[in-house]
């Protein structure tokens, strides 16, 4: 790798660092509106314009609180657990492609920092690895509710890990390339070709991942793990000022990551959706409307989870259970049955 | 740079692995070998064994680990008050079985390995080569751990039946 190429990489890094965390901040005032509008009330509307700087004054107020420990914490893991959180969640959007290859002064640039042959994998693999940082925190805090919460995740999230993987073992059936980037390039041209449309018949794993995703991402209706009715706050119960709102960070940036990718697995990722005579030449003005393409359905998924948590109630631990074994996972095994059959008869696949 | 990373790993995968048998706390040894299997994943990409390092950190540190700490949760495992007093077996025979395996261990690497390395083949190390040899050269082997896979969700779920009834 040259100088020029570890440049253009920091560089990357830095723009999807920071686009993720402004989008983080913006998505705690959204959410907080948003549910405003839902329960017919105004929501934060004091701090600046629409209260838009309402996420800089809880920033503010995160760092000025007390950090407290309990005194029968286990203090290591206590402190390691929210950084735990943030940085697979962080990790996992690497391989994540939010545009063309585009051409800056003559150089060839992919939009993604990561354009790994195994991309899928390690998108399950750095998610994976963040339920340690929920069942440590709950261990750690020596609190019963944490601890429940800290239990309650952790078998949610091996529970619909499954049916996630199927539906997107279904999707690597059809591209056959578990490389992000070339599945997105597969579902070029018209909306028809997206792998949830005619590109793979995916509607059905489309609905699977995307209800799994809200269970991974322990949002309402699964929020288990922190249900407040019963658990106080579940696994960060015990957590305070900065640390505690790591959490939240994490939560934000596994809605992202998790919308991200059903984006690029059934939604065609940065395509634009139409017919390529339609399309302008490759230039600024092509790849601005892809990059922006991409960050309209974000949004839209974002607006969904939003949506979903202040409108459903929350499940019952049992049905949550009964939901995963019993309805997603055979689901989701019939799914990549009847796609495995559609593509050895080359009805679908590219 | 690949040595430099090498070393690294190495040092961590061995410091996890003593922290792994020498802490008293069951979490804290639980999280060591979960470190422990993803620093080995760490060298496998070192490797250029990508994939397997994926699928390593995956089942092993995604998957297992958690259900062992799930356990250890339920279970509500507190730190041991001491150790196990070692019996005057154990004393004599942990020493011998050490290094009879060290012998073992060390006859096997000294034999296999190779003077020089073959040169990394197109496409080492992707999903689609290891898939090929799978199902091809590897094909009864791979069924038939399947088969035993099976066989052992079968009995695990036998045996948590029984214990209901």
């Amino acid at each position: 790798m040259q100088g020029v190429d570890i440049i253009i990489n920091l560089l990357k890094i830095v723009i999807v660092f920071s686009a993720l965390m402004l989008c983080v901040s913006i998505m705690t005032w959204v959410e907080r509106r948003l549910s405003a509008v839902i329960q017919y009330r105004l929501g934060p509307n004091r701090v600046g314009p629409f209260g838009l700087f309402q996420p800089i004054a809880d920033g503010v107020k995160f760092l000025q609180k007390e950090d407290i420990i309990p005194a029968e914490a286990h203090k290591l893991f206590y402190i390691l657990a929210p950084a735990l959180a943030v940085i697979p969640a962080l990790c996992a959007f690497a391989v994540i492609p939010f545009g063309p290859t585009v051409t800056i002064l003559g150089k060839q640039i992919g939009l993604v920092i990561l354009d790994l042959d195994g991309g899928l994998l390690w998108a399950f693999a750095s998610t994976g690895l963040g339920v340690y940082a929920l069942v440590l925190a709950g261990w750690s805090s020596n609190s019963k509710f944490s601890l429940i919460g800290g239990l309650r995740s952790s078998a949610q999230m091996i529970s619909y890990e499954l049916p996630m993987a199927l539906s997107v073992v279904s999707v690597v059936l059809v591209s056959g390339t578990l490389r992000p980037t070339e599945i997105v390039a597969q579902q070029a041209g018209s909306f028809l070709h997206w792998n949830i449309f005619g590109g793979g018949f995916q509607l059905l794993g489309f609905i699977l991942f995307t209800v799994a995703g809200y269970a991974e991402t322990n949002r309402n209706p699964f929020d288990l793990p922190e249900a407040e009715g019963e658990l106080v706050a579940g696994y960060h119960t015990e957590y305070s000022g900065m640390r505690f709102a790591a959490f939240f960070m994490a939560e934000y940036i596994n809605m992202m990551t998790s919308s991200a990718l059903g984006i690029t697995l059934f939604l065609g990722g940065w395509q634009l959706g139409l017919p390529a005579r339609w399309l302008p030449e490759p230039g600024w003005l092509l790849w601005g409307a892809q990059i922006l393409a991409f960050v309209v359905k974000m949004a839209f998924f974002q607006f969904l989870f939003v949506w979903v948590r202040w409108t459903l109630p929350r499940f019952r631990y049992d049905q949550l259970m009964n939901l995963g074994w019993k309805g997603l996972l055979p689901l989701s095994l019939a799914n990549l049955a009847v796609t495995a059959i559609l593509v050895v008869y080359g009805v679908v696949g590219h | 740079m690949e040595l430099i990373a090498f070393f690294v790993l190495a040092l961590l995968l061995i410091a996890s692995a003593i922290v792994v048998i020498t802490n008293r706390n069951p979490v804290s040894s639980a999280v060591a070998l979960a470190f422990n299997l993803v620093a080995i994943a760490g060298l496998y990409m070192v490797l250029d064994a990508q994939f397997i390092g994926l699928l390593q950190v995956i089942v092993y540190a995604g998957a297992i680990m958690v259900l062992i700490l799930f356990v250890i949760m339920l279970l509500n495992l507190r730190e041991e008050a001491k150790a196990h007093p070692a019996g005057t077996f154990q004393r004599i025979l942990a020493p011998v079985t050490a290094l009879l395996f060290a012998i073992v261990i060390g006859r096997a690497v000294w034999l296999s390995a190779p003077s020089s390395f073959p040169e990394k083949t197109e496409g080492f190390g992707t999903a689609a080569s290891l898939g090929k040899e799978l199902f091809t050269r590897f094909y009864y082997p791979f069924e038939a751990i399947s088969l035993l896979l099976v066989v052992a969700m079968i009995g695990a779920v036998l045996l948590a039946k029984r214990k209901v009834s």
